[in-house]
């Protein structure tokens, strides 16, 4: 009997009774959420379009083939994509290098707490902040003129990028080391490996995919980069491709610049175009770097 | 007795052993020098723009850079009242955080407590590859989008160019949305389990368990991306120097070509201004400016997050 009396309260109590204009608020929330969302998708999906809606008339082998040209129908990009390849290349290698050191040291050497670590690591926080023209500045103070004096070559270009994407390549290394499980160093210092033992032959290889990715992802930054390449000479007018460090140079993102900025309509499409090359290395990179991440999911 | 002397003498690292250790010693140096050449990096940036500020500061005076408002210092007689500057700055950056911040949070919200596993999937690839088009691309979409389509069409108060800050805006906006995104989902991810579904035990529906519960907890780390994504904004130079011009005007109106800041610095970077002549100067002092305004806004964004984080557990 009295489960009964029980079972009659439950249901009771499970009707719903969230007020009308409770339920209407919350259908008008969802509907800007959804909004918003729809917001970011459409811009992705408008701006790909308008790109090719200007461009596809150039996309054509001669786009990647052709140096630049005062007649727009022979315009080509080559000198911009091997300046890129240059530049994105060497700073990634560089960046990597002091990414590497840097991460190890403050992971696997350093003592947490102490100043000094702290001091890099609030560094670095800063450096991550810094507008990217700011570093174009430093760039133009230091080693375009001044102390180094390179000029306006592909060694400036590197140098500046690999400034401005080390935040970004220390970070992602740092939490590649972290996530390796201490039972893995404590395993190989048990059986008496030395520290960078250890390192070299335990945490680095776990850790390489997360490291990888990362590293994609900073390189992928260096290949849109634009802002401080403006003030290192990348707009100039090249007409062959960079052979060394200290050749003349271009990039992709530089030669956009200039394209988007011609009057001629003829000129834009080449810009446009030049944006579906730029974009299409970005997304394979991007791809590069989730096929990767994906088939390293490890679970320890 | 006897044996533990001979134990403690075996433990005594061998020749090979102590060669070791100092080789590990060796490359620990080394890799502090490494890790200490990044803050090499950050001084670097503070010489290089204080010395040739100092510089432009001794030919022109900071009363004329604050107290007038005529910014044409690469023209012949230059006038370097910065304001014009200043205003182009802050125009852009409320219209950008305009969108972004309400459009980060709200996909925050739709990705974290309402979308499925299946859409998550898609969606997140999605934002990543908008995230990752460059400045340079959208500043193409500015000009060929958004200026004449949007800009051109919501402005009412006067008429809209080819050049203006509110396309510029609008398209600093969209770029860094994903940004604010990702931002506010990772703080929104911090809020305790146990917490939204004590409200959702007290019958609040979803909508209110987001803006009572959640919204509240993750507020820290929320305001720390807000300030992020306001200083994205001053720093954005090449999406501004295409979309809204390079007149330097003293104008609230948003609908008028602007310069900021860092698109200053962009457009006299592309004229080549001969080593300490006042132009050249000029980079560095609207540079130095640039530089301790986001400076401020990312070490805010820090406190931020160091005061007013709520721990759990």
């Amino acid at each position: 009997m009295s489960t009964v009396v029980n079972t009659k309260v439950m249901q009771a109590d499970l009707r719903d009774t969230t007020s009308t204009s409770r339920k209407n608020w919350d259908k008008a929330f969802l509907g800007g959420l959804w909004l918003f969302t729809l917001l970011a998708i459409v811009t992705l999906v408008v701006l790909i379009g308008t790109t090719l809606l200007k461009g596809y008339t150039r996309l054509n082998p001669s786009l990647v083939v052709n140096f630049p040209s005062p007649f727009p129908e022979d315009a080509g990009i080559q000198a911009a994509i091997f300046g890129s390849i240059w530049v994105v290349v060497t700073s990634g290698l560089v960046s990597l290098f002091i990414a590497l050191g840097t991460a190890i040291y403050l992971e696997e050497f350093a003592d947490q707490k102490s100043r000094l670590n702290n001091l890099i690591t609030i560094n670095i926080q800063t450096l991550a902040g810094v507008p990217s023209i700011v570093f174009g500045i430093l760039g133009l103070a230091f080693i375009a003129r001044g102390w180094l004096g390179w000029g306006f070559t592909v060694g400036t270009a590197s140098a500046v990028l690999t400034m401005m994407i080390l935040p970004v390549m220390i970070v992602s290394a740092r939490e590649a080391l972290k996530a390796v499980p201490s039972s893995l160093r404590e395993g190989a210092f048990a059986l008496g490996a030395t520290r960078w033992q250890t390192i070299v032959k335990q945490v680095l290889p776990s850790a390489i995919p997360g490291i990888a990715t990362g590293s994609i992802l900073g390189v992928s930054r260096a290949l849109g980069e634009s802002a401080p390449l403006i003030l290192l000479g990348a707009l100039a007018y090249v007409s062959s491709n960079p052979s060394g460090l200290s050749s003349d140079y271009t990039v992709l993102p530089l030669v956009i610049l200039k394209y988007t900025q011609e009057a001629q309509e003829e000129f834009q499409a080449v810009g446009a175009a030049a944006i579906i090359v730029l974009l299409v290395l970005l997304i394979s990179l991007n791809m590069i770097a989730i096929v990767i991440r994906d088939k390293s999911r490890k679970s320890w | 007795m006897n044996t533990v002397v001979t134990s403690v003498g075996e433990l005594q690292p061998s020749g090979r052993k102590l060669r070791q250790q100092r080789v590990e010693k060796l490359i620990k140096f080394l890799l502090m020098i490494v890790a200490a050449s990044g803050m090499l990096i950050t001084t670097g940036v503070v010489v290089a723009l204080v010395r040739p500020s100092i510089d432009f500061f001794r030919s022109i005076s900071l009363g004329e850079f604050l107290g007038t408002t005529a910014w044409f210092p690469l023209y012949e007689p230059p006038d370097f009242g910065v304001w014009p500057l200043i205003i182009g700055t802050f125009s852009v950056m409320f219209i950008a955080v305009i969108i972004a911040v309400p459009g980060g949070l709200a996909v925050a919200f739709y990705l974290s407590q309402y979308a499925s596993d299946r859409v998550r999937r898609k969606l997140k690839p999605t934002l990543e590859i908008l995230a990752g088009v460059p400045t340079v691309v959208f500043g193409f979409f500015a000009i060929n989008f958004i200026g004449p389509n949007i800009a051109a069409k919501i402005w009412i108060f006067s008429d809209v160019g080819f050049y203006s800050s509110l396309s510029a805006g609008i398209t600093v906006g969209l770029m860094i949305m994903p940004m604010m995104t990702t931002l506010a989902e990772d703080a929104m991810a911090a809020v305790p389990r146990a917490l939204i579904e004590g409200s959702y035990a007290l019958g609040a529906t979803k909508r209110e368990t987001c803006t009572g519960v959640i919204f509240p907890a993750a507020l820290s780390g929320i305001i720390a991306a807000g300030v992020i994504a306001m200083s994205r904004a001053i720093g954005e130079t090449t999406i501004v120097l295409l979309a809204a011009g390079s007149t330097a005007n003293f104008t609230f109106d948003v609908g008028q070509p602007m310069q900021t800041m860092s698109s200053f610095i962009g457009f006299a970077g592309l004229g080549d201004q001969p080593t300490g002549s006042t132009g050249y100067q000029t980079i560095f002092a609207v540079g130095s400016l640039l530089f301790v305004i986001t400076f401020i806004l990312n070490m805010f964004s820090r406190k931020i997050v160091a005061r007013f984080r709520e721990v759990y557990e």
